[in-house]
């Protein structure tokens, strides 16, 4: 959550429903929508740790809005993210562990747990369609995000199927 | 009438389902060797459902679809199609079986270089024994669908793979097969077209078609109501989207 906050500052200053309503619109639903407190949770300890200043902004019907801004070092920290690849795949899969272990200890079989998790992807797979479908035309990025999970959960299936194939 | 009427009849068929296999053994020999593609698969699909059949390649699943679909003989087995054991019967009665009740889509679209797309849509239709009327108004209709009215007076050669493909499928359901039989039908397609056809399937589906789709593509087979994994030529999971 901090990166993106900071990197959305880093175009203009913004108050915390503002954040929140870009994040949600440009990565669309399938992102999980971050609540407001958790926003406001992030915005006060980028701040305690000098990445961010506010101040509060009068209006006249409402009550004050507090505006966050980058300070330097937070444009050094955004650049340092920006700049740094970000984490390839996960080493640590908590189903391989079960995969694995579970049947050495007498606790499953490997085919039943090989099909129960392909069942789960299934599902995720359908619910990722369906969001699709029920978004109609979406922008590129919040397209592309589905796309991206559509390709991991096709990929974790295709590693199921190697596991089945050396497994069982 | 006598008494003999009170005899009990011959045990009650059981309720027929769109198609049913049972045990059903492809065998390929070459050079002596013998290759097993389908070892004992018992599958059924009721009237309107829809099965995505998935597993490695080399799981028999191409291969089942040929087989119910009469491009190969079983080496043993039953195939059963809309209450009728179709194995059995002639090389002439099946392929009427077939024509009439079988769509086929596969992963190159096939169509025919000399047709108009509109020709190639309608063809199947008449060979299956529909009025050149109705043709063309399923032909019309399919064609609206899948956004290609526009092409149907073009030849296959000037549309793109993509095009060609949603043509192929709106070939396959011309003349409104009881089931469609689709092989890979987006394997060669990019995102926006695997999108389209898919789309086209869900809302046939959604009137009542059966279909049996083989894929590795596992958002194409999120789509249907039932996955069944195929694993050495036997059934390795069936399971139903609850």
């Amino acid at each position: 959550m901090r990166q993106p906050l900071l990197a959305l500052l880093a175009k203009e200053p913004a108050h915390g429903y503002e954040l929140k309503l870009a994040l949600e619109q440009t990565f669309g639903a399938a992102y999980p929508s971050p609540n407001i407190g958790q926003i406001y949770v992030t915005l006060k300890r980028l701040e305690a740790d000098g990445l961010v200043r506010s101040q509060d902004v009068e209006q006249t019907t409402r009550p004050n809005k507090r505006v966050y801004e980058l300070t330097e070092a937070g444009r050094e920290a955004v650049a340092a993210w920006v700049d740094e690849p970000s984490d390839g795949p996960r080493i640590r899969d908590e189903f391989f562990a079960k995969l694995i272990l579970a049947p050495r200890a007498g606790l499953a079989d490997q085919m039943e747990l090989i099909n129960k998790q392909r069942h789960h992807y299934y599902r995720l797979m359908r619910g990722l369609n369906e969001l699709q479908e029920s978004r109609g035309r979406q922008d590129t990025a919040a397209r592309l995000l589905l796309e991206g999970t559509r390709l991991h959960l096709q990929a974790d299936l295709d590693w199921l199927e190697r596991c089945q194939e050396e497994l069982v | 009438m006598t008494g003999a009427e009170q005899t009990p009849g011959p045990a009650p068929a059981p309720t027929p389902v769109m198609l049913r296999t049972r045990k059903l053994v492809k065998e390929y020999r070459a050079d002596g060797l013998c290759v097993e593609a389908l070892r004992g698969v018992n599958v059924e699909l009721a009237f309107g459902e829809f099965v995505a059949v998935m597993g490695p390649s080399g799981s028999g699943k191409s291969t089942l679809l040929h087989v119910v679909g009469g491009l190969a003989d079983a080496t043993s087995g039953e195939i059963w199609l809309r209450g009728q054991r179709v194995d059995r019967l002639s090389k002439r009665d099946w392929a009427i079986q077939r024509r009439r009740h079988i769509g086929y889509v596969f992963q190159t679209a096939n169509l025919l270089s000399t047709m108009t797309v509109a020709d190639n849509v309608e063809l199947p239709a008449i060979l299956s024994g529909v009025s050149a009327r109705q043709a063309r108004q399923r032909r019309e209709e399919l064609l609206d669908d899948l956004g290609l009215t526009d092409k149907a007076r073009a030849a296959p050669a000037r549309l793109s793979g993509g095009e060609q493909q949603r043509v192929a499928l709106a070939r396959a359901l011309a003349h409104h097969p009881s089931l469609l039989l689709a092989d890979e039908p987006t394997g060669n397609l990019d995102s926006a077209n695997t999108r389209d056809v898919l789309r086209l399937l869900r809302r046939t589906h959604a009137e009542g078609q059966a279909i049996l789709l083989v894929t590795h593509d596992a958002r194409v087979a999120s789509n249907a109501d039932r996955v069944i994994n195929l694993y050495d030529g036997m059934v390795a999971d069936d399971w139903s989207f609850g």
